[in-house]
């Protein structure tokens, strides 16, 4: 194994050649907000909230799909990095249909909580209050595209790790939206295996079960690391 | 990004005030909302005494006026903008207030009320007056009733708002913490609060 060594936020680390700068932060306990980066899925880069300011970069990084490279100074907390987050998550905000009140997901989202850490008090940007459709039917889910935010999570898990590739993505810029299979109703899906991880890994309410009301749909994200670690260390036992 | 106005100079202000045992002249505005932040404000319980021997309560649903006065040190606005009375009063409040504070998800965000908005006001005027009535009346006439804007947008997309307080509703903890903030001439310290 080839050790590269490092500067985050000052502090030396050592990291593995090829990690990301992400994951050798968090080896080190190092806190950088991420979004639509989920351990146990690949990396896309997709939100932009992780990034950090590299010395010599032209612009900031995602630190989510970067590697480490020996003497690479990285800095992940500065006041640009602060406003540029607080904007991504402003603009998310106004761009979807976000009513934290009455969401299922009230006090478990990955989108509010990260807000509310990183100070936002409110939203600068006119709100777009697109119109969006709310697909119920699934016998056991719910999709509400008003407060999908498009991190793709749910594509990823699909699939990456229950290998059905029910989701994905269609149309262009601000039409885009998640779509099942060829662009129908859940409930008609003939690929879906109802396994509910998408559900799982939905960071708001976008995803949720059926019946939940508001602030009911909890979130398991650690079923994720589970099957992943058990895949990549051959522990399947039959 | 609107900071803590340095305009308002309320430090300086609250001294002075105090200095002659004046009161702080605080007002309370319910514009789209359904007076959850107002009730949320009762929940202060005994600490509304304390607050009581330091403000003057002189405008909103909890004070008998019936106009916004002048010079105004503290509004606490909660609800969204959602009809044209509450743009033409909001606008009154603004001229009249040092310290517009934006209440709740509703003023902040423009929050359920606000869900309205990708609907349309003739499909909401709809269903309320005609799928959902029992009289058969219809649409209320012009003027009868205050006429709906187009949109449903939050307090500081009409008038310049100097603090944010999320929250469906606000916690009494954190009114009074913002409330002891402003009395204290301190801009109030809301980062950490969280929509919903």
């Amino acid at each position: 194994m080839t050790v590269r060594t490092l500067v985050i936020d000052g502090e030396p680390v050592g990291a593995r050649e090829g990690e990301t700068i992400l994951a050798a932060a968090r080896d080190h306990g190092i806190v950088i907000p991420t979004l639509c980066f989920l351990e146990g899925l690949s990396a896309v880069g997709a939100c932009r909230l992780c990034l950090v300011e590299v010395t010599g970069a032209p612009r900031p990084l995602a630190a989510c799909v970067t590697r480490v490279a020996e003497g690479m100074e990285v800095a992940t907390d500065t006041p640009r990095l602060r406003a540029y987050r607080r904007m991504i998550l402003e603009l998310l905000f106004a761009e979807g249909n976000h009513v934290c009140a009455v969401c299922v997901a009230n006090g478990h989202c990955d989108l509010q909580a990260p807000a509310a850490a990183q100070g936002m008090t409110h939203v600068r940007f006119p709100y777009r209050t697109p119109a969006r459709g709310v697909d119920a039917s699934h016998d056991r889910f719910v999709l509400d595209h008003n407060r999908c935010i498009l991190c793709t999570r749910c594509v990823r898990v699909c699939d990456e790790v229950e290998g059905a590739h029910t989701w994905d993505v269609a149309g262009r810029g601000a039409g885009s939206r998640v779509i099942v299979d060829l662009d129908q109703p859940w409930g008609t899906s003939d690929t879906c295996t109802s396994c509910g991880k998408c559900v799982q890994v939905c960071p708001t309410g976008a995803l949720f079960e059926k019946g939940r009301g508001a602030a009911e749909m909890t979130k398991r994200r650690e079923f994720l690391a589970y099957i992943t670690t058990a895949r990549q260390a051959h522990r399947w036992v039959r | 990004m609107a900071d803590f106005p340095p305009s308002t100079g309320l430090r300086a202000d609250a001294d002075a005030s105090a200095a002659r045992g004046e009161r702080l002249r605080l007002a309370t505005v319910w514009l789209g909302g359904c007076s959850g932040c107002h009730m949320s404000f009762l929940d202060l319980d005994e600490r509304l005494l304390t607050l009581a021997a330091r403000v003057d309560l002189v405008y909103g649903p909890l004070a008998d006026a019936k106009a916004f006065p002048a010079q105004v040190d503290v509004t606490l606005v909660e609800g969204a903008v959602a009809t044209a009375d509450h743009l033409e009063l909001i606008r009154t409040v603004r001229a009249r207030t040092r310290v517009l504070v934006a209440f709740g998800d509703c003023a902040v965000t423009g929050n359920v009320t606000a869900m309205r908005n990708p609907l349309g006001t003739a499909a909401v005027l709809q269903r309320a007056y005609v799928e959902t009535a029992s009289a058969g009346t219809g649409p209320p006439e012009d003027a009868l009733v205050p006429a709906l804007l187009a949109r449903v947008v939050p307090v500081h997309q009409v008038v310049p708002v100097d603090v944010w307080v999320p929250g469906c509703p606000p916690s009494a903890d954190v009114i009074h913490a913002v409330l002891t903030d402003l009395l204290a001439g301190r801009p109030p310290a809301t980062g950490g609060l969280r929509f919903g």
